[in-house]
């Protein structure tokens, strides 16, 4: 195998051997692995990126409360905020970044078909960062897939040295992977070089470290979709950061090493349990309560 | 070599809300239906962990059921798979059961019976919709279900490595190669799990191998949503 890879000191090294960008260490490793062209590894990212797209024209139309009525019709509003900039603090990036982010995970929660990168939980943001930047820069189709090659290595990393199940994790393993692998997605659509798509990875999942899974009534909904939505903004920050070289004093790898520590160390009661955090709280036991679970 | 496929990260593309409570749930029940080879009259499943606690609100239940109804990850039919169950007579039952400290916290244990036909599954979810069959009846595996150049043979038999050799003159016949062989025994039976590579492996040809004396049953599963 000539393009394989667990660690970002591993990937960085093909990058620098074959002088490739990450994208495309991705990519020829996913042809080695299956033995396949190319052409039908990348056709098979178009397929996720256009069902994602679609999960997001859907989402930001969508009035639709789900049965829980907890959630439902924020990526609307959002999305309106779009006309009325003015009256935002973020810029029409952001916004867009959020509103998408939102539809994807409201049509989640409500069974519409998304597309798991990495995790059903974690669904928004990787399509709300890096399509809301490639409108931004009139990114073509192209470039959109490079964020989505990159961001699939990054997350391959982290589910090789700890985890991308919130059972195991927590939720630092849902949106914080997906964070982390959006940041440098991002960072490679921007032109950043491989190191720094890897600081912008490290960056950004530093700030998630010890995110706890605590979803009310055991419901992908709350705290979800919000985390998802704002976890756009961490991501965009951390790839400015990366791109203005800003480092992480801390390696990437030693980063995941740290979050398969906590994960291991974390009670059972925060990994996607219901039993503790957000889930637990006065308004978490009502949802419980509605749904029959006590 | 890494053990997943950039695909197993972006992707599947599937139906919420969860990648290891309904995604996962969805192949593990297609896995059972393809282990069982046919759609089962009666199937009960035994949730264990967080799949016990939060189940219905993930709309496991609806998946593991849709996935033995070979439904796809991707099919919103999974959310009336419990009327399509019941229109095409299959009953259902789900179980909260503490299946014990060892499996993952999203193991389901399936018990499929069509009259007097009957095997028991379990199988965990492990993340993005990545999945692992650790048990087939008495046996301990690891069959795991991520995207791939090698398909997966399942063959239970007598515990005698002639069948084996026999079995591996058969796929070579057929251009195949095998690619790794892991065996579990139990009670003078064995269960080999091959990984083969090459062109998948049509039903009358698996239908063939079983026809090898010491063998009970040949499952290829190739048409499994990767
Ligand atoms: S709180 Fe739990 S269910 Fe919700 S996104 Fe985070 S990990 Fe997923």
């Amino acid at each position: 195998m000539k393009y394989s890879f667990k660690t970002a000191e591993q990937l960085l090294k093909l990058c620098k051997k074959h002088n490739l960008p990450i994208s495309l260490i991705a990519k020829r490793y996913e042809a080695e692995r299956c033995d396949k062209p190319i052409a039908t590894v990348r056709r098979k990212m178009k397929q996720a990126r256009d069902a994602m797209y679609e999960a997001v024209r859907k989402g930001i139309k969508s009035d639709e409360k789900t049965e829980t009525k907890m959630t439902g019709g924020d990526a609307k509003n959002l999305f309106k905020q779009l006309n009325n900039l003015r009256n935002m603090m973020g810029n029409k990036v952001t916004v867009r970044a959020m509103a998408y982010a939102t539809a994807v995970g409201e049509q989640n929660a409500n069974m519409g078909r998304i597309v798991a990168f990495p995790t059903a939980g974690g669904a928004g943001v990787i399509p709300g960062t890096l399509f809301s930047c490639a409108e931004h820069f009139h990114a073509g189709k192209r470039k959109l897939l490079r964020g989505m090659f990159t961001s699939a290595a990054i997350g391959l990393i982290i589910a090789e040295g700890a985890t991308l199940s919130a059972a195991k994790g927590g939720c630092q393993a849902e949106v914080g992977a997906a964070v982390s692998m959006a940041a440098a997605g991002l960072t490679e659509m921007r032109n950043g070089t491989p190191e720094q798509c890897v600081h912008a990875a490290a960056m950004a999942l530093k700030s998630y470290l010890g995110l706890v899974c605590d979803p009310l009534g055991g419901l992908v909904e709350v705290p979800c979709i919000k985390r998802n939505a704002l976890g756009c903004m961490v991501a965009i920050g951390a790839s400015d950061m990366a791109i203005a070289e800003v480092e992480s004093y801390i390696p990437f790898d030693e980063v995941v090493g740290a979050m398969k520590e906590i994960a291991e160390i974390m009670s059972p009661k925060l990994r996607e349990t219901a039993l503790g955090g957000l889930a637990v709280t006065k308004t978490g036991i009502e949802i419980k309560r509605k749904l029959g679970l006590i | 070599m890494s053990t997943h496929s950039i695909f197993d990260i972006a992707g599947p593309i599937m139906v919420g809300p969860s990648s290891s409570h309904t995604a996962g749930a969805c192949k593990i029940g297609q896995y059972a239906r393809a282990l069982f080879h046919k759609t089962p009259k009666k199937v009960t499943f035994y949730l264990h962990g967080s799949f016990g606690e939060v189940y219905k609100g993930h709309a496991t239940d609806r998946a593991l059921l849709a996935g033995v109804m070979k439904f796809r990850t991707s099919d919103t039919r999974i959310k009336t798979s419990f009327d399509i169950a019941k229109e095409k007579g299959i009953a259902y039952k789900f179980i909260k059961k503490d299946l014990g400290a060892k499996c993952h916290p999203n193991t389901v244990k399936m018990v499929l019976e069509s009259g007097k036909e009957k095997m028991t599954i379990t199988g965990s979810s492990i993340g993005g919709g990545m999945i692992e069959i650790v048990k087939l009846n008495n046996f301990e595996i690891s069959l795991k279900g991520v995207a791939g150049k090698y398909l997966s043979l399942v063959v239970s038999h007598d515990d005698n490595p002639e069948i084996i050799v026999k079995l591996g003159k058969k796929l070579k016949a057929l251009g195949l190669k095998i690619a790794n062989i892991e065996s579990t025994s139990y009670k003078k039976k064995t269960l080999s799990v091959l990984s083969i590579e090459g062109k998948r492996i049509t039903i009358p040809e698996a239908k063939e191998m079983e026809t090898i004396e010491g063998v009970d049953f040949v499952r290829a599963l190739t048409k499994i949503d990767n």
